[in-house]
C-alpha cells in the first residue's frame, strides 16, 4: 500500500531503532521496500519526536511541517511485522492526503494531540543515551544500572524499556516484555496521552 | 561528555559533592557563557543567584550548570562519563512550533540521508525495529 502512495509523491523514510543494522537488516531484505531504510541506534527519532515506542508514524508536509503528530499505532505488539503496523482508517488518511491533501487535523488538534515530555522523561532518555554509550565502550555492569535507571524515570516510554532489552541480553518477544506489559496494563495502560505544556513542565 | 551528537573530552575537577569546569570548559566545549546575567547562550539566559551553588570559587558545578538550564545530565562517575540531554522546555517548544525536526541517519549502506533534502514532498515517516 505504501508503495503504491510513493508512485503518487509520497516520501517513506522508515528508521530502525535498533541497536544495530544486522539486527534489522533481514526484515528489509525480506520486505524489499523501495525507499531508503535508516538506521537510529542512538534513539535520535525517540527524543526528537517524542516517540515512545514502536511502530511510530508522522506525516510531514512539503513545507516540512508535522501535519499528523506521532501517533504509535498500538497494535498488535506481539506480532510486529514492517508493513502491518496500521489500521485501515489510518491507511484511508493516508491516501486522502496523498491524493487530495485532506488533512485530518487543524494545528490546533495537532498541538492537543501532541505528548510534550516531562524533565523525567527527557532525563530517562539521557540516561538511555550514557547507557547505550557506556555497553559500546564495554561496560556491562555500568549500562545495566542506567538502563534501569532511565526505565525508572519513564515507565512507559517502551522505548527506553523495551528498546534496551536487546542491548541487556534479555528477550523482548519473551518473558521481560511479559511482564513490562503487565505491569504496564496494571497501570491502566496509560500509553500515549496527549500532554500539553502545564502537564508536562507545569509551566 | 555525551552532548547532543557530540563527544567531547571535557576537563573535570571532580570531588565527592561537584564536578567542577572552568568557564573556557565551559563556553568552548558546551558552548555556553557565564555572564553577569547569568548563563547564556545564543538570546537566552538563566539567571544564577549565588545562593545557588552554580559557580564556586570562579568554576562551573556541572550539576548546577545543567539544572540551572534546564538539561537532563546523566552521570557515571565511575566510568567518568555524562551524557548532557535535551531540555524538556526546548523540546516543548520545538513541539509546539510543529515543524518537524531534521536529521541525518544512515541507511543500511552507510549512505546518509536528511528529512530537510525532502523538502517540496509529503512524507510518512515511520519509526520501527526488530524488537
Amino acid at each position: 500500500m505504501y508503495e503504491e502512495l510513493a508512485d503518487e509523491g509520497l516520501v517513506i523514510i522508515s528508521v530502525a531503532l535498533d541497536q544495530s543494522g544486522e539486527d534489522i537488516r533481514p526484515f528489509i531484505e525480506e520486505a524489499k521496500p523501495a525507499h531508503p531504510s535508516l538506521i537510529d541506534t542512538e534513539h535520535v527519532l525517540a527524543d526528537l519526536y517524542g516517540m515512545v515506542n514502536i511502530p511510530t508514524a508522522v506525516w510531514i508536509d512539503e513545507d516540512g511541517n508535522i501535519v499528523r503528530p506521532n501517533e504509535p499505532v498500538f497494535g498488535s505488539d506481539m506480532f510486529k511485522d514492517f508493513h502491518g503496523m496500521d489500521t485501515d482508517i489510518h491507511k484511508n488518511e493516508l491516501r486522502a492526503w496523498v491524493r487530495e491533501g485532506k488533512l485530518p487535523f487543524s494545528p490546533e488538534e495537532i498541538r492537543a494531540r501532541q505528548m510534550l515530555p516531562t524533565r523525567d522523561e527527557q532525563l530517562a532518555r539521557t540516561e538511555f543515551t550514557l547507557a547505550w554509550h557506556l555497553h559500546g565502550a564495554g561496560h556491562a555492569d555500568a549500562a545495566e544500572r542506567h538502563f534501569v535507571r532511565a526505565g525508572e524515570l519513564s515507565p512507559n516510554d517502551f522505548m527506553v524499556r523495551r528498546g534496551s532489552m536487546p542491548i541487556r541480553g534479555l528477550d523482548p518477544m519473551g518473558e521481560p516484555f511479559f511482564e513490562l506489559y503487565e505491569e504496564w496494563q496494571a497501570r491502566g495502560r496509560p500509553y500515549y496521552q496527549a500532554r500539553d505544556r502545564k502537564e508536562a513542565l507545569g509551566e | 561528555m555525551l552532548d547532543e551528537a557530540s563527544r567531547r573530552e571535557l576537563p573535570v575537577t571532580v570531588s565527592d559533592t561537584h564536578l567542577l569546569i572552568a568557564p573556557e570548559t565551559l563556553s568552548e566545549i558546551l558552548g555556553w557563557e557565564l555572564k553577569p546575567q547569568g548563563l547564556c547562550r545564543d538570546s537566552a539566559c538563566f539567571p544564577v543567584a549565588d545562593s545557588d551553588g552554580v559557580v564556586i570559587d570562579g568554576a562551573i558545578d556541572l550539576e548546577g550548570f545543567a539544572r540551572t538550564v534546564g538539561r537532563p545530565l546523566a552521570l557515571d562517575r565511575e566510568h567518568r562519563v555524562a551524557a548532557l540531554g535535551t531540555a524538556a522546555a526546548t523540546r516543548a517548544d520545538a513541539m509546539e512550533s510543529l515543524v518537524a525536526p531534521d536529521f541525518r541517519l544512515p541507511d543500511l549502506d552507510g549512505r546518509m540521508h536528511t528529512l530537510s533534502e525532502h523538502l517540496g514532498k509529503k512524507v510518512f515517516l515511520v519509526a520501527h525495529a526488530s524488537w
